[in-house]
């Protein structure tokens, strides 16, 4: 920790920015376990009623919670995986084959990765009802993972290219096939970017918001973000802030989770490169 | 295993880098391809190793016709330039893979993985990374999985070019001993005439996607078929004055008469040769045991001496030098060996 020492005025201005989020995530959960009486700074007593919905239904007819962070596990779970299996070839093909019309398909990876997706949102909204996966997490997951896929597809190939083309070549004169090749000797190269994209792919799909609110909006295939939002038309008197902070809380805790194990994971992506 | 290459051409798109090439090389010789960059000698020897298709000509190992065998099914090994190491394996998994390929036992992998590193001197680096080795040794590593399969041709494409110059001296002698111990056949691309003639038994010169020139490198240093030849081979460089031909003995290419080029090594001018030619010292270069100096005639050309240390020669001196005349070389106005 010796070299932290010479850097403590970046980490002053990293803890100025960021104690404003530190402090309203505190006060989330603080007040979610204790509410602080109005007009007063300090919580009153603990009062744990905020967390029901972890142990009942918040309504009749309502799913549980364990339903829909299940479902929302899912979503972001099988998101993830088919955005790395498919960014993980496609990037090879893009980074390694010389195939026909790959600077027309390599430009239309960064026009589709800068595309504003909401205003696709009506024709996927009519595909999926012809298609009858209309309001089912499958069809949420496809929609997702395909605007998702320039994105992994572009960073695998970055990753690709760092690697040396005459590790494949002494590869296939060790007398391995194409495929042997890319499974031993290339995936290890690219596994640090793999393993954020990964991660990224992931917290997208565990943030995503408008997608599940318009295409799946029936309670069978609720998420988390989704849930959270019908919180608000819970009772129509008055708004329970208690119980909005808890699922707050619960929401956010496997990001939060995710990015202190995966820091140095998720760092890669950024750097590009493979080390040692 | 001897190898022939016959009538080989390399088309890039429509542009033709090589056209029918011819090399023959003789069972456990080693032989160099020499020449500048984008003469097509990388290119000769991807072919070989099966990288590049060929786009006519055949390739024969021996009795076998191996021109249409894929990269992996060719008993050859290759050594890269910045050697293509698997950084994700320890050195003893790169030697063995090749092996494991060849879904050879693990006792056996053992054993061989053990003869190799003893054969290049790494035994105690086995279980180190990549990344942690010196280039010297990384070198040493890619020759040992290069030959652990026991392959019939052993293709070096600029080993030592990424190594510094005392590793370079050293590499050169242990690639040369352990291509002798093996007795393999083996093939040399460099663009470095030092290392070409140090280390090969013969030299394969190539310019612009042909063989100009295949022979011993004293031979081709003695006896250069033209002044490309003359000039790539040397150093320091041969020097070229322009000549006027008197009285040439038929039958020559430029007639009795006309103008000619002159090449004169270093080696072969001097104080030790007489004194028939008068100049100034313009250079002086001293390597320690030699100096080199450079001597400019009346003429305005420029003539360059190698000359044991202790002359003392200054800049703007006047010298009256001789030549060893029967060593000069005397080449046409296009170049052509006279």
């Amino acid at each position: 920790m010796t070299g932290h020492s010479r850097n403590w005025y970046i980490l002053a201005v990293l803890s100025i920015a960021s104690a404003p989020l530190l402090i309203m995530y505190l006060f989330t959960l603080v007040e979610s376990i204790a509410p602080i009486p109005h007009g007063r700074l300090l919580p009153g007593e603990v009062d744990l009623n905020s967390w029901r919905f972890l142990w009942e239904r918040l309504q009749e007819g309502r799913p549980t919670i364990w339903a829909v962070t299940f479902n929302t596990f899912v979503f972001a779970g099988t998101t993830a995986l088919a955005v790395c299996a498919l960014s993980v070839t496609a990037g090879y093909a893009l980074s390694r084959l010389n195939m026909p019309g790959r600077p027309i398909f390599l430009g239309g990876l960064i026009m589709l990765h800068a595309f504003p997706t909401i205003t696709l949102i009506v024709a996927i909204f009519i595909t999926l009802q012809f298609l009858g996966i209309y309001d089912t997490l499958l069809g949420l997951i496809l929609v997702k993972a395909a605007l998702e896929l320039p994105f992994g597809i572009w960073v695998m190939k970055g990753f690709y290219d760092t690697v040396p083309w005459e590790i494949e070549m002494a590869g296939v004169q060790d007398g391995a096939s194409r495929a042997r090749v890319w499974w031993e000797l290339v995936l290890p190269q690219v596994r640090p970017g793999l393993a954020a994209l990964l991660i990224i792919s992931f917290l997208s799909g565990w943030s995503e918001f408008v997608l599940p609110l318009v295409l799946a909006p029936g309670s069978s295939a609720q998420v988390l973000t989704t849930f959270l939002n019908s919180i608000i038309f819970l009772d129509d008197a008055e708004m329970d802030f208690g119980l909005f902070k808890a699922l707050g809380m619960f929401y956010s805790l496997p990001v939060i989770l995710i990015y202190l194990l995966f820091q140095k994971q998720l760092m890669n992506i950024y750097g590009g490169g493979t080390k040692g | 295993m001897e190898l022939t290459l016959t009538n080989f051409t390399k088309r890039f798109g429509d542009q033709t880098v090589i056209e029918n090439l011819n090399l023959s090389v003789k069972s456990g010789e080693m032989i160099a391809l020499l020449g500048p960059s984008g003469c097509g000698k990388s290119t000769t020897l991807f072919a070989i190793c099966g990288i590049h298709k060929m786009d006519g000509g055949s390739l024969h190992f021996g009795a076998d016709d191996v021109t249409r065998l894929p990269a992996q099914q060719r008993p050859v090994g290759v050594v890269f330039q910045n050697y293509a190491l698997y950084p994700h394996m320890t050195v003893a998994e790169n030697i063995a893979f090749p092996l494991k390929v060849q879904r050879k036992s693990r006792t056996e992998i053992g054993r061989e993985v053990g003869v190799m590193a003893e054969m290049v001197q790494i035994s105690n680096l086995l279980d180190r990374r990549p990344a942690q080795l010196s280039g010297g040794q990384q070198q040493r590593v890619a020759l040992a999985r290069a030959m652990v399969r026991k392959p019939d041709v052993l293709l070096l494409d600029e080993p030592l070019a990424n190594l510094d110059a005392k590793l370079r001296l050293e590499m050169r002698s242990e690639i040369r001993r352990i291509q002798r111990e093996t007795g393999i056949t083996a093939i040399l691309v460099t663009h470095d005439q030092v290392e070409a003639m140090s280390m090969c038994d013969r030299i394969a010169l190539m310019k612009e996607g042909q063989i100009v020139q295949l022979d011993t490198a004293m031979g081709m240093y003695t006896n250069p078929i033209d002044q490309f030849v003359a000039g790539f081979l040397g150093n320091p460089p041969i020097s070229f004055l322009p000549a006027e031909a008197l009285n040439l003995t038929p039958p020559s290419a430029v007639g009795s008469t006309g103008p000619i080029t002159l090449g004169i090594r270093p080696e072969h001018v001097g104080p030790q040769f007489g004194s028939a030619i008068e100049g100034e010292v313009t250079f002086v270069e001293p390597q320690g045991r030699e100096e080199l100096v450079d001597m400019r005639l009346p003429s305005g050309d420029a003539l360059r001496a190698i000359l044991p240390t202790g002359h003392c020669h200054v800049i703007g001196q006047k010298v009256k030098w001789g030549i060893q005349q029967d060593r000069v070389l005397a080449f046409t106005a296009e170049g052509a060996r006279l």
